[in-house]
């Protein structure tokens, strides 16, 4: 009795979780099924798109671009990414694209260096390797999709916050992760700017602090900031979650139009603080443009239209003509300044 | 916990002698559920998933598996207690820094590593210390420990990272052996497996720690070392982790502050799910390990489906759930079947023994 009583137990215990795994294979297989159904089916490329991380408005954005255009070449892409923006998290989803044997992989590095091995082994296994907004390594991809050099960057934010404090005071910067390679590049590049050019020299940087891309932490380390320096005119974000978070604080405090704010953000998240007046000016270039720039590129890797080399000329749509300058690197244009009189005009 | 209601009621035994053959008792356990249900979705997952009989995906299967894999050994013995140890994942987050900090600073990476294990015995021999000798609870003083590790460890390297890792050490992590699909980091691991299947099933020791485990005090009394075993467990835990925390370094080649946080919590789930009871007293390596693969094959094939990683976390979630929940709820079914069928007062009893004893 009693042992007959543990073995169907057993038996049921098996066949439920059974059940549970197989339901969960099962869904996802039907769900995978529909995605790539409402994709471009018969498309002959199979690229994947794979962010710092998902959930992200900037990288949706820029999903979104690379999307359309891969539409219009008539090629498969599918958005792939780990919940929060860490090399080793990136790394199984690099492997799982070597597996799948896709076409080309656009990819935005957690890290230069630690994606490389992954990387590697997915271009042995065919896989053409474009890098978007932030780049690995030269070696270790074909291409490097930039949205806009880095002196131009740092340049445009220096400007643009010389201008609303009137050329003197203290700024301080809300960067993103503290290893993040893009956000680095352009401090060191501001700092250089701001220590050797004379328009400058009343400006004085007092403090940069690190919100993690993380709205809640970018929010406090604001806080922070105002607190710690009484007499700060100016913050400069050089990060999309750290500018919007710095606004929300600004445009509730006192310090709301005494303390200004610039750097880079997307005209959807900025709109309601230039439009209250918390931000006068911010700087961008479109996302959606960079992502669809990267399919084209990686379109025409994959093809064989281009190997990368420097000189190599391809077309990307709308977006005109693009040639490779060296170390494999095209550049996507000047950032642009989003300001009152020009905001209404964007939706991203 | 079988064994805790089979003891006592030494009949069960006879039964067991002529009401179900060897074979029987040996397959309709827990443990060759999850081995049965690892093949399943293995097999299921090679015919439907695309590129899931691919060359590539038993090698990255393992690596990917192979820290929890390693962690899995020592939690196993440490569960089975009825102890846990909660700052594995610290554990590994600090030997990766360490690793990274030493490396920097001009050392081999041998030397390197040796003094990250050695950080990782000193950090599992503060736990043992803690646990087995003030007498504290092991769930406080991991959390405690958990905090305090993966504190030094962000604490030394900021939110920088070090990649510089020299080649051959990085290769060793990802390579494979000869031409095989097996990477290199499972002759380590099998070496680890043989010698924790060894001490748990087949020595005194391990028998201590299953008796831990049903009753502390009566493993004192019939002359278990008590704190002596939990200490060297929790030690074993420690230098294990402090491994798996370099070859998750070297595999990914960036150590960094929080590298593999969250991890202690795949292993727990994983233990749990290969049927070791969080009670104490019982589980099998063997159902344990079975219980990693099945969470790797889970969400290998699901990633190659391309779905979020949200939804592998939903489904693994609800395996674990289902496996703890599901042995009660069916031996409480059980229990109220037969009462209906006939109105026997003497059923019942037997039947929710059963139902305790979990299967």
């Amino acid at each position: 009795m009693k042992f007959q009583k543990r073995r169907t137990t057993a038996l049921a215990a098996l066949a439920l979780t059974a059940t549970f795994a197989f339901a969960g294979c099962g869904s996802d297989d039907g769900g995978n099924g529909g995605s790539s159904g409402s994709g471009s089916e018969g498309g002959d490329l199979s690229i994947t798109m794979l962010p710092k991380n998902l959930g992200n408005p900037y990288f949706d954005t820029s999903t979104d671009g690379a999307e359309a255009a891969a539409e219009e070449i008539g090629a498969e892409l599918e958005e792939v990414g780990p919940e929060t923006a860490s090399p080793d998290a990136q790394v199984s989803y690099i492997n799982t694209v070597a597996q799948q044997g896709q076409d080309a992989l656009i990819l935005s590095a957690n890290d230069p260096e630690a994606l490389c091995d992954a990387l590697e082994e997915a271009r042995s296994a065919d896989v053409k390797i474009v890098t978007f907004d932030a780049d690995t390594n030269p070696e270790c991809r074909d291409l490097f999709v930039n949205q806009a050099t880095a002196e131009g960057i740092a340049a445009k934010q220096l400007e643009l916050i010389s201008e609303q404090i009137g050329g003197e005071g203290e700024i301080a910067i809300l960067s993103a992760a503290a290893n993040a390679t893009n956000q680095n590049a352009w401090i060191e590049m501001m700092e250089t700017e701001l220590a050797e050019n004379p328009d400058y020299a009343n400006i004085e940087l007092v403090d940069t602090v690190y919100g993690d891309d993380d709205d809640q932490k970018s929010f406090d380390q604001t806080e922070a900031l105002l607190q710690n320096h009484p007499d700060l005119k100016g913050i400069i974000s050089p990060t999309t979650v750290g500018i919007a978070a710095a606004a929300r604080y600004l445009s509730d405090s006192e310090y709301k139009g005494k303390v200004a704010l610039t750097g880079l953000g997307t005209p959807n998240q900025m709109r309601e603080y230039v439009e209250n007046g918390t931000v006068e000016a911010f700087a961008l270039w479109n996302p959606g443009d960079l992502g669809a720039l990267a399919t084209y590129a990686a379109a025409a890797l994959a093809n064989g239209d281009i190997s990368g080399e420097e000189g190599d000329t391809f077309e990307a749509g709308d977006l005109g003509e693009f040639e490779v300058d060296a170390d494999g690197v095209v550049l996507l244009g000047e950032p642009f300044t989003f300001n009152a009189d020009n905001i209404g005009d964007f939706d991203f | 916990m079988s064994t805790a209601t089979q003891a006592p009621a030494a009949p069960t035994r006879t039964y067991a002698d002529y009401s179900a053959p060897l074979w029987k008792r040996l397959l309709l356990t827990r443990e060759t559920a999850v081995i049965a249900l690892t093949v399943a979705v293995f097999v299921y997952a090679t015919l439907n998933v695309e590129n899931f009989d691919g060359p590539l995906t038993v090698k990255f299967l393992l690596q990917d598996i192979a820290p929890i894999l390693l962690i899995a050994l020592p939690m196993t013995l440490i569960i089975i207690t009825g102890e846990i140890d909660l700052s594995v994942a610290s554990i590994m987050g600090l030997s990766s820094v360490l690793l990274g900090v030493f490396h920097d600073s001009g050392m081999s990476i041998p030397a390197a590593a040796a003094l990250a294990l050695l950080a990782g015995l000193a950090c599992g021999a503060l736990n043992g210390f803690l646990i087995a000798y003030v007498g504290l609870p092991s769930l406080a003083v991991t959390i405690g420990t958990l905090a305090l590790f993966r504190g030094i460890a962000v604490g030394l390297l900021g939110t920088t990272a070090i990649t510089q890792f020299t080649d051959t050490w990085a290769d060793l992590a990802t390579d494979t052996i000869g031409e095989t699909r097996i990477p290199l980091v499972m002759i380590p691991f099998a070496v680890l497996a043989i010698a924790f299947t060894v001490l748990l099933h087949f020595s005194t020791f391990g028998r201590g720690v299953y008796e831990i485990g049903l009753n502390d005090e009566a493993a004192h009394f019939t002359g278990v070392d008590v704190a002596r075993t939990k200490f060297i467990l929790f030690v074993l835990s420690g230098v294990v982790s402090a491994f798996a925390g370099i070859y998750f370094t070297l595999r990914y080649g960036s150590a960094r502050g929080d590298n593999a946080t969250g991890y202690e919590l795949q292993v727990i789930a994983a233990v749990l799910l290969g049927g070791v009871s969080i009670f104490g007293g019982r589980g099998r390596l063997h159902g344990v390990l079975a219980g990693v693969v099945l969470i790797g094959v889970i969400s290998s094939a699901l990633r190659l489906e391309s779905v979020t990683v949200n939804v592998t976390n939903i489904i693994v979630g609800l395996l674990l759930v289902a496996s703890v929940v599901l042995p009660s709820v069916l031996g409480w079914a059980g229990s109220r079947l037969p009462r209906k069928a006939s109105a026997d007062p003497a059923g019942p009893r037997p039947d929710k023994d059963a139902a305790t004893a979990g299967v």
